[in-house]
């Protein structure tokens, strides 16, 4: 399908599964990390050690320095949560006792553990150290606790990142972050593997990340354009992939957001939009900034619902969960530990209300935005609580109108499809009343 | 001399009071600012070296009807929030020159950020207590933060919290410490002489109140509680797990009580007794608080402790308390309690200790269901016992 189907035509079918062009890139990423997968599972027959880790604040140069591999917990979760698998898992965890209160992320991969397999139905190793590099939620620490539990013989090694209640890193959170790599995770990681820390070798990773993240600001960064060449959150999850997860520092990493890159650049120079489940998305009537992380069990629906009105998201904050790259940060090889604990205290989790408020404020502005949309999820109090007091706040400074619509991240009772697609088009209808110079009250969507 | 349930009254309509009226004549008597603290754990004694006052807050409990906050909140995040949040834009927090978020969870983490959006002249400040234990690492860093949150103090009061003031604050909050054990211990050694009902308002009384007179209240209560002449009944003993932060209604704890369950010890206003052991008096002030950070703090779910084996304390807890069973009544929506609270019944199972849970928010009303289900837990308590 080459061109963008009319709105009246992809309505109808929106709800059948037609498999829909991927963008190239799309297919590399996705070939990385089923590589990975297949990886994963043999990693303790090569006699890889194998640490489990957060993507908020992850140390991923430092672990490939020492040569072991990283599995992200949160993406395993995900990752079930689009093959449809999560809803099991989450049955288990409650089975075994987890409220249904709490994050599905942590019920998903307890059930998942469970099973001894990924999310791809390969194995799953053991963790051989549980590496809790603490950035921005406290359910992370409750998480490895937990899975502590099932694993009995893994080493612990925690990190603790100080939040940014001030809106500011200070030096003194710096040296914190810094004295605690020195002291705590480069001497277990020694241990772990046997090898004195390569500082050579972690600097040529970060040297890498460095030029990865560049490309990765770029094509974010183009979703300023008229027509948006990217989805900046549908989209915006499968950019960030690598370089949130096992890819940053690697060449392989740097390679896909050249490549990545390369194909944005030629969406700019055609005047095209981003490839939505519905097919290339070029005529672009709203363009709206997110903020909250995707629905991961109706993800595609979830995109549809966007695609279908013309809606292109031209920024999102979930895609700074592992990094705030667009504000300027990149890994600096000159002064590695300095960096990365730089890296763990900047993520978009670690930033207080006022800082993320502004940020978005700023996103709707830069980017030119006629709208900013707030998907809550059940699960994340992280991102969640404070929310409907941003989303006011944001309104006033912006003068645009924010939607809010809830849902959850893996568990599928909580995503209602109806109830947000009702909310979605009653939004999209406001901003259109508002153009024409109607009243569109705010208050219609958001509570 | 007053009776025990006397000065329990007393106590009780200060903790009822969320208007904060006595908060109120204290700094209209003294002169003093005030800054108000959330869960669980804050160091008070900086603040009153500061030369204010400090005051816990711990939501409206089931005394405000919520018009605001709940257009603050989604409906998955636990009640707390929206009652504080409530009490802020109803003005009845405005004794408070400033407030101080612990961090516990990531609920109490954002409204600091609410608090500074919300209430821009107010002095607000996050107190991120250090997760890593070694003292030249986290030891260190806290010892910064407190230094930090001491010279924000002085900017609200214009006083500036001097190592011998500092000293002085930590004296009488030790002996309030240790007024607090020693309640605890009796009501251990003596449930009928001390029940929780009234514990529970004593303690937390101690949130609205010059540390000085709380204790004088404390000492008090003690004395009066010894001579009650009250007599044992025939109840199980058991421990209160998951109230830490949001308090369940006073209605709930005097139902398990008539249920038949003596609580021998509990989590409830942990932060007022979140030190188990003394402050050091002598030395570096800032350094003692954050030693007895690391040395003393409680176990609980929003602290990390390397190595800890889960439920460990908890059991022994029990032992020490003669404790029988173990009740996890917990928030609503409480993240740190409900992803805690499987651990520690695993870790029971394995120890023979019989448990039971439930959920309550601040303003729950009905306590019928608790009432069925913690008598029959009593019971089974009491019939296992006999079995063994
Ligand atoms: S609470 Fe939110 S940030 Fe934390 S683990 Fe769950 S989804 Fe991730
Ligand atoms: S009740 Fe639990 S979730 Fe709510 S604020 Fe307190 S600790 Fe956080």
């Amino acid at each position: 399908m080459s061109e963008q189907r009319s709105r009246s035509e992809a309505k109808t079918d929106a709800a059948t599964e037609v498999e829909v062009p991927k963008e190239p890139s799309m297919l590399l990423q996705k070939e990385l990390i089923s590589g990975h997968f297949d990886k994963l599972a043999e990693a303790h027959e090569r006699g890889q050690k194998v640490v489990y880790t957060f993507v908020p604040g992850n140390l991923t140069e430092l672990l490939l320095a020492f040569d072991v591999l990283p599995v992200l917990p949160e993406i395993n979760a995900l990752q079930a949560g689009m093959r449809k698998k999560s809803g099991a898992y989450i049955t288990e965890a409650e089975k075994l006792g987890h409220s249904e209160d709490v994050c599905s992320y942590v019920k998903c991969d307890i059930g998942m553990a469970r099973t001894g397999l990924g999310p791809t139905g390969k194995k799953m190793p053991p963790p051989d150290m549980l590496l809790l590099s603490y950035t921005g939620c406290f359910t992370f620490m409750k998480w490895f606790e937990l899975l502590k539990q099932e694993f009995p013989n893994a080493e612990v090694a925690m990190l603790h990142v100080p939040y940014q209640g001030d809106g500011i890193v200070t030096a003194e959170m710096r040296d914190y972050v810094v004295k605690q790599l020195r002291t705590e995770i480069v001497p277990k990681l020694e241990k772990l593997t046997g090898k004195k820390l390569d500082e050579d070798k972690l600097k040529g990773l970060l040297e890498r990340s460095a030029r990865a993240e560049e490309d990765l600001v770029w094509v974010l960064e183009s979703g300023k354009h008229h027509p948006s060449p990217i989805d900046g959150y549908f989209g915006g999850v499968f950019y960030i992939g690598p370089i949130f997860t096992a890819f940053r520092g690697t060449e392989e990493g740097e390679h896909y957001y050249k490549v990545l890159r390369e194909e944005v650049a030629g969406r700019i120079a055609r005047k095209e939009g981003p490839i939505t489940p519905l097919g290339p998305l070029n005529d672009q009537r709203y363009r709206i900034v997110v903020e909250g992380p995707p629905n991961w069990t109706s993800f595609r629906e979830f995109w549809e619902m966007f695609a279908v009105e013309g809606a292109v998201c031209v920024a999102s904050t979930y895609t700074k969960v592992g990094g705030l790259y667009d504000f300027g940060f990149r890994h600096d090889p000159t002064r590695p530990f300095e960096t990365l604990s730089d890296y763990c205290l900047g993520c978009y989790t670690n930033l207080n209300l006022p800082s993320r408020t502004g940020m978005i404020a700023k996103y709707v502005k830069d980017y030119q935005a006629d709208g900013f949309i707030v998907h809550s999820v059940k699960s994340c109090n992280s991102f969640s609580a404070g929310q409907l007091l941003m989303l006011r706040e944001i309104e006033k400074r912006t003068g645009v109108p924010g939607g809010f619509i809830e849902s959850d991240l893996v568990d599928p009772r909580y995503f209602s499809a109806a109830n947000v697609k009702n909310r979605l088009e009653s939004y999209f209808q406001m901003i259109e009343q508002r153009r024409r110079g109607g009243v569109g009250a705010a208050s219609e969507v958001s509570p | 001399m007053r009776s025990a349930a006397e000065i329990a009254a007393v106590c009780e309509e200060i903790v009822l009071d969320v208007g904060l009226s006595c908060v109120l004549r204290h700094r209209a008597e003294s002169g003093k600012k005030a800054i108000g603290f959330l869960p669980i754990y804050a160091p008070r004694e900086v603040v009153e070296a500061a030369g204010m006052l400090s005051v816990g807050v711990l939501g409206g409990g089931d005394q405000i009807e919520i018009i605001r906050g709940d257009a603050y909140f989604q409906s998955y995040i636990c009640q707390l929030p929206r009652s504080v949040i409530e009490m802020g834009l109803s003005g009845k927090l405005d004794a408070l020159d400033g407030m101080l978020f612990p961090a516990i969870c990531d609920v109490i983490r954002n409204l600091s950020g609410m608090w500074q959006l919300l209430f821009p002249n107010k002095y607000v400040r996050y107190i991120d207590v250090p997760h890593n234990h070694d003292w030249e690492v986290g030891g260190k860093f806290y010892v910064h933060d407190l230094r930090e949150l001491g010279r924000g103090l002085a900017g609200v009061s214009g006083v500036t919290p001097s190592d011998d003031r500092l000293r002085e604050a930590i004296a009488l909050h030790n002996e309030n410490r240790r007024l607090l054990r020693a309640l605890y211990d009796l009501r251990a050694r003596a449930p009928h002489l001390v029940p929780t009902a009234e514990a529970y308002v004593v303690v937390r009384a101690g949130y609205q109140l010059p540390v000085e007179e709380h204790s004088a209240i404390v000492r008090e209560y003690l004395e009066a509680a010894r001579v009650s002449g009250r007599a044992p009944l025939d109840q199980s003993r058991v421990v209160l797990v998951g109230s830490f932060c949001e308090q369940p209604p006073l209605g709930l704890l005097k139902t398990l009580e008539r249920a038949g369950c003596y609580i021998v010890d509990d989590d409830l206003v942990l932060g007022a007794r979140f030190l188990r052991g003394d402050v050091d008096e002598t030395g570096d002030p800032w350094e003692a608080l954050a030693r007895a950070y690391i040395a003393h703090g409680s176990h609980t779910s929003s602290r990390y402790v390397a190595g800890e084996q889960k439920g460990e304390y908890l059991i022994d807890l029990c032992k020490k308390r003669k404790a029988e069973g173990v009740v996890f009544c917990a928030p609503s929506f409480c993240d740190p309690a409900l992803l805690e609270q499987p651990m520690l019944q695993t870790a029971l199972e394995a120890a023979n200790v019989q448990h039971t849970s439930f959920r309550y928010s601040e303003n729950t009303a009905q306590f019928q269901a608790i009432h069925e289900q913690a008598g029959t837990f009593s019971d089974s308590i009491r019939l296992w016992s006999e079995d063994q």
